[in-house]
C-alpha cells in the first residue's frame, strides 16, 4: 500500500531493496523507486503493483514470469528469461527495469512475503497489508476529510 | 575495500585535467573519511598560510565509509578547504543525496586544485568525467541552476552548486546540494566561486558494499530502532524539527536575544517555534538519504509579503533571523531562510551579522546614510531585504557580506561581533550554558555548535543532565563530545543520531561495514587525532591561546532576565583544565608526546 503524502523522501526503501537482492547499497538497481518532485515538495514511492491481469506476464515470450502462490507476486525465472525486455516495455507504470550491469530484470518480488521496503519505511508511506484492509484504511482517511468539510458546513 | 569505494577524483581547474587516484589504506584507517580524511589530504598538500580565495586553496569534497549505506542516517559528506571567514580549516557538513550519489558513481571524494579561467561545472556520469562550460548558469540561483543542469545532463542527477552569494564571494557563502541541503559554514561557497566552479553534477549507478552483510544489517537494525524509539529522534525532531528548541532554550533562559545584548528569554518566542511552524506553514517532513528522523521541514507561505515555498528554517536560522534580530514574524523568518537556500548563504552568520548591524545602528555607529535605511531590532521587512541584498553585495549588503567581525571593526566596534575566530556563534548563550561556551571558544573552526554539542547534556539531559550554570566537569565532557563528533562527521553519518545512539552502536556499524577493527577506543582516538590535526593547522596559521575566547560581552555583562539572570561565562576556569585534559601545554599547543600517542606526522 502506497501513501505518498507520508513519504519523507529518505529513500531507505531503495537501500533496503537493493541490499536484500544484491547485497550492496545500489539504489539504481532497487525494485522500488522514490520519484521526487523537489520543487513541489512531493515524493512518490513506486514499485510493481502486482497486477492481476499483468501485461508483463502476457507479453513474456518464454513464460519466465510465474505467480508465487503464497505472496501473489509475479517472479522472474532468470533461467527462462531471455532478456528481451518486452516486460519492461509492456508495464504501463514503468515499474520494471533492466539492469545492464548484472544482466537481469529488476522487478519487485515482494521479498518472499517480507518486503524490506515496507519493513524499513520510517514514515508509513509504504506498508504491506491485505489489499482490502489497505484500501478501507485509505478510504476512511479521505472520508474523514469529507466529514470535516461537512461539519464546517453544518456549523 | 568495503565501505569506501577506494577511489577519488583529482580535478585541476587551471589546466582542465582530471585524474583518478586510489585511496591510501593507512590514511583511511587513521582519518576515516569525510571531515578527517579530507582535512588530512588538504594539510598534506597545501600551505596553511595562503589566501583562502587564491588558487592554492584546494577544495575537497569527501564522503565517509558509511555514506550511502543503510547505516543510521548516512547521507552525509564534507567540504574541506581553508575558510575565507575565519582563516581556520573549514569542514562543512551536508546531507541530502549528493554524497551517496558520488559514491554510487565510484568515488569517495573529489579534490579540486587551481582556478578555472572560465566559468565551469563538473559532470560526473559514473566513469565519465568532464568539465563543461557554465557561463549560462552564472548569476542563476540554486533552484534554477539545479533544474537547468538536470535538464542538460540527467533528470536523476544530483547537483551541488553555489548561488549568487558564492559567485560574489560573500565570506559565508554555502554550497547547496539537492536544492536545499547546505555545506553551510565558514564560506566554502566563496572558495568554490573563486575557482569559477559553479556546480558538480553527479549520476552514479554503482553500489557500496560492506564487509559483513549480516553483521551490518543486524547492527543497523538495532541502531535504527534506538533512533526510532528515542523521544528526541523518534518524536521531537520528526514532529517539530530542530525548531522544537526555541521554546526549550527560551524556557531554560539560554536563548540569545538582540545580538546577545538582551539574552535569556524572548517575548513571544513561541510565535517562532517548531510547534507554531507545524500548525501554520509546514507542508510535510523531509529526510536525507536513508534517514529515519526526517527533521527537514517543507514549508509554504501561501500569500502576503513573504510568500515563498522551500525548506526550513531549522532552529539556528529560526533564531538568527528571529530572536537575535528581535523578530517574531515566522513568515519573514521563512522568507529570509529561503533567500539563504536560493542565493547560497549561511543563515547563522547572516542573521547574526544583521543583528550586529541593528545594534551598531541603535548605538549610532552605523548611520541611516551608511545603511540606506533605518535598521532597528524587530523590523522584519528590513531584515528580509538585507538578507537578499547581502548575496548581491548591494548597498549595506556589501558590509554584511563580510560577516559581523569585519563589519563591526569597520564601524569601530569589533567587540559587538558575536563571533569566535571571526565566525558567528549559534543559538545558545554561553552565559547560560557554560560548557557550550567552552565548546565555542575551543572550536577549531570558530563559533559553531556542531563540533561539541554541549547543549545535549546541559539542556536536554542527554546522555545525562548536567547543571548548565556549573563549570565542574565541563572540560572533560567538551573533549569527549568534540572527539566523538569528529569521528561521527568523518564516518559520513548525521550528528543527530548521537542523541539516541552512542559510540558502541557506531563502532558496531563501522566494523561490519569496513572490516576494520574500529573499536570504541579506536574511534575515539581517531576523533582525537582529527581534532589535534585541525588544531595544528590553526597553530601553524598563527592562532594562539588568545583566540580561544568569547566576545567580551559574554565574559563581563551578566544575563539580565530569565532563569540564568546574573550569569556570565567563566571560560578562564574551564580553559586550563581543558588544555590539560587534551594533553596540550598551558598555551594550548599539543605536546610532542600527545602527537606521538596519536601517531600524527
Amino acid at each position: 500500500m502506497l501513501n505518498p503524502e507520508k513519504c519523507i523522501s529518505c529513500r531507505t526503501c531503495e537501500l533496503a531493496c537493493s541490499f536484500k537482492h544484491d547485497r550492496e547499497f545500489r539504489p539504481s538497481a532497487a525494485r522500488v523507486n522514490v520519484v521526487q518532485f523537489e520543487r513541489e515538495g512531493i515524493s512518490v514511492p513506486l514499485m510493481c503493483l502486482q497486477c492481476e491481469t499483468a501485461a508483463c506476464e502476457k507479453v513474456c515470450p518464454t513464460g519466465a514470469l510465474k505467480r508465487n502462490e503464497s505472496t501473489g507476486a509475479l517472479v522472474v525465472d532468470d533461467a527462462k528469461c531471455i532478456r528481451c525486455k518486452m516486460c519492461v516495455q509492456a508495464c504501463p507504470f514503468g515499474n520494471i527495469a533492466y539492469d545492464p550491469a548484472k544482466n537481469h530484470i529488476l522487478r519487485c518480488d515482494l521479498c518472499d512475503g517480507d518486503p524490506q521496503c515496507a519493513k524499513f519505511c520510517p514514515s508509513g508511506a509504504i506498508t504491506y497489508v491485505e489489499a482490502c484492509t489497505g484500501i478501507l484504511a485509505k478510504k476512511r482517511a479521505y472520508a474523514s476529510k469529507f466529514k470535516e468539510v461537512l461539519q464546517e458546513v453544518t456549523e | 575495500m568495503y565501505g569506501w569505494v577506494g577511489q577519488i577524483l583529482r580535478v585541476n581547474l587551471s589546466d582542465g585535467t582530471v585524474k583518478k587516484e586510489a585511496l591510501d589504506p593507512v590514511e583511511i584507517q587513521n582519518y576515516i573519511g569525510a571531515r578527517g580524511l579530507g582535512t588530512r589530504l588538504w594539510t598534506k598538500e597545501c600551505d596553511p598560510k595562503m589566501d583562502p580565495l587564491s588558487e592554492a586553496n584546494n577544495l575537497i569534497f569527501m564522503t565517509g565509509p558509511l555514506t550511502g549505506t543503510m547505516a543510521t542516517n548516512a547521507g552525509r559528506y564534507n567540504v574541506i578547504c581553508k575558510a575565507p571567514l575565519t582563516g581556520t580549516m573549514a569542514a562543512s557538513n551536508a546531507g541530502g543525496y549528493w554524497g551517496p550519489e558520488l559514491k554510487y558513481a565510484g568515488y569517495d571524494g573529489i579534490v579540486f586544485e587551481g582556478q578555472s579561467e572560465k566559468q565551469v561545472y563538473l559532470w560526473i556520469n559514473d566513469g565519465e568525467v568532464e568539465l563543461r562550460c557554465a557561463e549560462h548558469l552564472w548569476g542563476k540561483d540554486v533552484n534554477e541552476t539545479t533544474d537547468t543542469l538536470r535538464e542538460e545532463t540527467n533528470i536523476n542527477a544530483r547537483v551541488a552548486c553555489i548561488g549568487p552569494a558564492g559567485e560574489n564571494l560573500v565570506k559565508y557563502a554555502c554550497i547547496l546540494n539537492d536544492y536545499t541541503r547546505a555545506a553551510g559554514r565558514s564560506g566554502v561557497g566563496a572558495v568554490m566561486g573563486s575557482k569559477n566552479l559553479k556546480a558538480i553534477v553527479v549520476r552514479g549507478t554503482g553500489g557500496v558494499k560492506v564487509a559483513d552483510s549480516d553483521a551490518f544489517m543486524n547492527a543497523l537494525i538495532r541502531a535504527r530502532k534506538m533512533v526510532a524509539d528515542h523521544p528526541v529522534t523518534g518524536q521531537g525532531l520528526p514532529a517539530y524539527g530542530t525548531q522544537i528548541l526555541i521554546n526549550i532554550l527560551d524556557q531554560s533562559g539560554g536563548l540569545p536575544v538582540h545580538n546577545f545584548r538582551d539574552s535569556g528569554t524572548f517575548p513571544n518566542a513561541d510565535a517562532t517555534s517548531g510547534e507554531t511552524l507545524a500548525k501554520t506553514y509546514l507542508v510535510r517532513n523531509k529526510g536525507c538519504m536513508g534517514c529515519n528522523i526526517g527533521c527537514g521541514r517543507i514549508v509554504n507561505v501561501p500569500d502576503g509579503p513573504y510568500k515563498s515555498f522551500g525548506e526550513g528554517p531549522e532552529y539556528e536560522a529560526g533564531w538568527s533571523f528571529g530572536a537575535d534580530c528581535g523578530i517574531d514574524d515566522l513568515a519573514a523568518i521563512i522568507k529570509a531562510n529561503n533567500y539563504c537556500n536560493e542565493l547560497g548563504m549561511d543563515p547563522i552568520t547572516l542573521g547574526s551579522t544583521i543583528a550586529c548591524a541593528f545594534e551598531l545602528y541603535e548605538i549610532g555607529a552605523i548611520t541611516e546614510k551608511d545603511a540606506g535605511c533605518p535598521m532597528r531590532f524587530g523590523d522584519a521587512a528590513t531584515m528580509v531585504e538585507l538578507a537578499r541584498k547581502t548575496a548581491f553585495r548591494e548597498g549595506m549588503g556589501d558590509d554584511l557580506a563580510e560577516g559581523s567581525y569585519r563589519m563591526a571593526s569597520k564601524y569601530g566596534h569589533p567587540e559587538l561581533s558575536m563571533t569566535c575566530k571571526k565566525q558567528e556563534m549559534a543559538a545558545y548563550d554561553p552565559r547560560a550554558l557554560q560548557g557550550m561556551g567552552l565548546s565555542y571558544a575551543t572550536n577549531n573552526r570558530g563559533g559553531c555548535h556542531v563540533r561539541g554539542y554541549m547543549t545535549s547534556p546541559e539542556i536536554l539531559g542527554l546522555p545525562e543532565k548536567l547543571d548548565n550554570l556549573a563549570t565542574e566537569g565541563k572540560a572533560g565532557w567538551t573533549k569527549t563530545f568534540q572527539d566523538l563528533t569528529a569521528a561521527v562527521d568523518s564516518a559520513g553519518i548525521c550528528l543527530f543520531l548521537t542523541f539516541a545512539i552512542g559510540a558502541p552502536e557506531i563502532s558496531e556499524q563501522m566494523i561490519a561495514a569496513t572490516g576494520i577493527d574500529y573499536t570504541v577506543e579506536e574511534l575515539m582516538k581517531a576523533g582525537e587525532r582529527i581534532w589535534n590535526m585541525e588544531r595544528l593547522f590553526n597553530i601553524t596559521n598563527g592562532f594562539t591561546k588568545k583566540d580561544d575566547s568569547l566576545p567580551p560581552r559574554l565574559l563581563k555583562d551578566p544575563i539580565k532576565i530569565g532563569p540564568c539572570k546574573g550569569s556570565v561565562n567563566k571560560l578562564d576556569v574551564m580553559l586550563p583544565e581543558y588544555y590539560e585534559l587534551r594533553g596540550w601545554d598551558s598555551e594550548g599547543r599539543p605536546t610532542s608526546e600527545k602527537l606521538q600517542e596519536l601517531d600524527i606526522q
